[in-house]
């Protein structure tokens, strides 16, 4: 069992022996594109053993879920420790051991909403990665405009009927379990009338599609809800009903400010990709001649070392108490400056580019997937009425 | 790097205070009143900065100074940034300061004492350069003679003593041959000629005729003036972009209020969305800048000999988000803001004259490219 001392420099020593203990050298230090994510869930194939064992190791130290609480499956780090832990794990080259919707997503809004006996039920589930979540907001009429969701949950007395449909619902098809945004109650204002379900992936009239992108194929899915029966109270004992009855907007506006706060948290880069810097340095040198090219990449440089000065300084701000609303920025920026990133790579290389295959590998796939950035988790224009409105708190009238 | 960018609890404190004591003793009016009483700053408002320790800001504290780094000095110009205070503090306690430090001079003590105020005499076209420097100081007996012009010298009119970059060797448009000069305002030989700026700050044109120098006045080593100008160069640029930083606030600050305020078609104007989103990009490019300037300031505090990316990232940066926030701040504001009764058109001339200032965009962009090899 390892040591969370108090103390930082006895954390900092006794996590890195552990974690070179059981992260194997051949998962350290891994390119990118070699490296494949752990997602866990029952369908989950691992690429390698070192991965199952990294992962499992992990998992019984609570290290999947590092500031969890030890009795939901996780370590009890405070947020310096958590620091730490993350920075060892950098320095080592050592991957995170999970990543998955429900350490994103579900397991926050458990931790803030739900009942001790959901928390103990599902939350070492998502920790021991024997589960996989999908999210499932989005609705083909229901976009920005997220409060608007017309997938209903029918009161049938002791169980819900749910039909409707769900859109962007990222890897639904290789996931056990997703948490969903329902209507049940179709006469209150339209915000106060969902609620925040958890609906099994095998239960029967659940079906997924596969969605093809601009980019080609994505992990994005089309979920169908066919009359689908969902128990009030499960064979466990628990509701199937994250938060209060017709309460789930307050659960999926948390869960948004909490996803956005990640992104400066650094949980997901929004710098990571291809490196204008790196990506010159296979280009003819001659290309930076072009007045406007150069004039791009200069101005593209500064912007983009300010920006992530900028994730460093509001992820310290995060770990220190919260940013709160003002991650809308972090959005905002980070996915409108990767837009401009791709643009700026795909005229370096010229007609090099535009082929599907070409010498930069998928360059243009790559770049037709950046115009989603400022779609996918809430629109540019939204973050903008997220920060005029709350930040700035602009009138409405 | 070992600090967070986020605020420690000694800089919360500094801004704070700074922000108090700018607040009463020179709100924006203060700029107005100077500049109607043709005045380019405040003497009285310089002692009483001084006797706070911003004087001293960077100067070691055995040379009475407050030893308190680039951060702070950068939090200072922003606080100073934000009501446009007009002071010597980036020409003395900041530029004048960290190039003598450099050279381990004997008039730290009175800058730390608020006893001279400095102006540095650099440019000679219309865009910073200083290897194009062509001001001639030819040697002469045990000393030199400077014979030349300067232009644009922030504080050149006003300040007691002049840093005077001269050529001793070599051929404008060489790092190397330069020698960094700490002559009396008053030498003879000097004539001081202000160029009233749309700033209404101090700004001189000097003339060097025959002006005698001895090797005293060498501020560091002959021919060697850029190890000392260099951390003078980027400590002033940092505080400069912290200044258009506050500059930014202030502007915005002033055009949120007015868009909570001002009606229109029979609601807030601050309810249209249009103006709304632009407000918000707004804010959100001041927020980027400000995390580039905590960190230059952050880099010359720990690793100054590699400031130059960071320092150049953080002038840049701010010379584009002040442009942004006066444009904006005027045109949000409508007629009111082109009026001279109001105190928009004093951010935006002061903005301009920043962006000039020890390297425009362009020269801080070319820094930024040739430190990522492209």
């Amino acid at each position: 069992m390892l040591d969370f001392s108090e103390k930082p420099e006895r954390f900092r020593a006794g996590i890195t022996t552990w974690i070179e203990a059981h992260c194997a050298p051949s998962l350290r230090n891994r390119a990118p594109s070699d490296h494949q994510i752990c997602w866990g869930g029952k369908c989950w194939t691992f690429d390698s053993d070192a991965q199952r064992d990294w992962m499992q190791a992990a998992a019984a130290e609570g290290l999947t879920a590092p500031r969890w609480p030890v009795e939901y499956g996780g370590a009890g780090l405070t947020r310096a420790q958590d620091k730490i832990y993350r920075e060892e794990l950098a320095r080592l080259g050592a991957p995170t051991p999970l990543e998955s919707f429900g350490l994103w997503m579900l397991g926050p809004a458990l931790l803030a909403f739900g009942t001790h006996e959901q928390k103990l039920h599902y939350l070492p589930q998502i920790t021991r990665g024997e589960i996989r979540w999908c999210q499932g907001y989005s609705e083909p009429g229901a976009g920005s405009d997220l409060a608007s969701v017309q997938t209903r949950a029918e009161d049938r007395g002791d169980h819900w009927v749910v039909t409707g449909s769900k859109i962007w619902t990222s890897y639904a098809d290789q996931a056990d379990w997703i948490f969903a945004l329902v209507r049940t109650d179709r006469d209150a204002p339209k915000h106060k009338g969902i609620s925040f379900m958890l609906i099994d992936m095998e239960a029967a009239g659940v079906t997924t599609r596969p969605i093809r992108l601009i980019s080609g194929a994505s992990p994005f899915c089309e979920t169908f809800f066919d009359g689908v029966i969902v128990p009030k109270v499960d064979e466990n004992g628990n509701s199937r009903i994250v938060g209060a009855l017709n309460g789930g907007w307050d659960v999926a506006k948390h869960l948004l400010t909490h996803e956005r706060e990640m992104i400066g948290g650094g949980a997901r880069g929004l710098l990571g990709g291809r490196s204008l810097g790196a990506f010159l340095a296979t280009q003819d040198p001659g290309i930076m001649a072009d007045p406007i090219l150069r004039a791009e990449a200069m101005m593209l440089e500064i912007d983009s070392l300010a920006t992530a000065m900028t994730l460093e300084r509001y992820g310290d701000m995060a770990r220190q108490g919260g940013v709160g609303d003002a991650s809308a920025m972090l959005k905002y920026a980070g996915t409108e400056l990767n837009k401009r990133r791709y643009e700026l790579l795909m005229s370096v290389s010229g007609s090099d580019g535009v082929e599907w295959d070409g010498p930069q590998g998928a360059l243009a796939p790559d770049w037709l997937r950046t115009k989603a950035n400022s779609i996918e988790g809430g629109t540019s224009e939204v973050m903008l009425d997220i920060l005029s409105k709350r930040v700035l708190q602009l009138p409405t009238q | 790097m070992t600090q967070s960018l986020i605020p420690t609890t000694d800089e919360v404190m500094l801004r704070d205070a700074a922000r108090g004591f700018l607040a009463d003793a020179s709100p924006v009016s203060a700029l107005r009143d100077n500049r109607d009483a043709n005045r380019p700053f405040d003497p009285g408002l310089w002692r009483e900065m001084a006797q706070m320790g911003w004087a001293g800001v960077l100067v070691p504290e055995d040379a009475g100074g407050a030893d308190m780094g680039h951060r702070a000095a950068g939090i200072l110009a922003e606080e100073m940034g934000e009501v446009l205070a007009a002071s010597p503090f980036l020409s003395t306690a900041v530029i004048a300061a960290t190039a003598l430090r450099a050279a381990a001079h004997a008039r730290l003590t009175d800058i730390a004492g608020g006893d001279v105020t400095y102006a540095l005499a650099v440019d000679e076209g219309t865009k910073h350069a200083p290897e194009a420097t062509a001001l001639r100081a030819a040697a002469s007996g045990n000393g030199f003679r400077l014979t030349g012009q300067k232009r644009f010298v922030a504080d050149g009119a006003s300040a007691t003593r002049l840093l005077i970059l001269a050529r001793t060797s070599g051929s404008p448009g060489d790092a190397q041959g330069l020698t960094l000069f700490d002559i009396d305002a008053d030498r003879a030989g000097v004539t001081r000629t202000a160029r009233p700026t749309i700033d209404s700050r101090d700004h001189a044109q000097l003339d060097l005729t025959d002006v005698a120098a001895t090797g005293a006045d060498v501020v560091g080593t002959l021919d060697d003036a850029m190890t000392v100008l260099r951390p003078a160069l980027n400590a002033g640029q940092a505080a400069l972009a912290g200044e258009l930083l506050g500059l930014s606030a202030g502007a915005f600050g002033m055009t949120a209020a007015y868009l909570k305020d001002r009606r229109q078609f029979g609601r807030t104007i601050g309810s249209f969305q249009a103006l709304q989103h632009r407000a918000a990009h707004l804010w959100s490019e001041i927020e980027i800048t400000a995390s580039a300037i905590a960190n230059a300031g952050r880099v010359l505090d720990e690793t100054p000999e590699e400031a130059a990316l960071a320092v150049s990232v953080a002038k840049a940066r701010a010379t584009a988000t002040a442009k942004l926030a006066v444009s904006e701040g005027v045109q949000m504001h409508g007629g009111i803001g082109m009026t001279d009764d109001f105190d928009m058109g004093f951010f935006m001339k002061r903005a301009r004259v920043g962006a000039e200032w020890l390297g425009d965009y362009g020269y801080h962009a070319a820094r930024v490219a040739a430190a990522r090899g492209f």
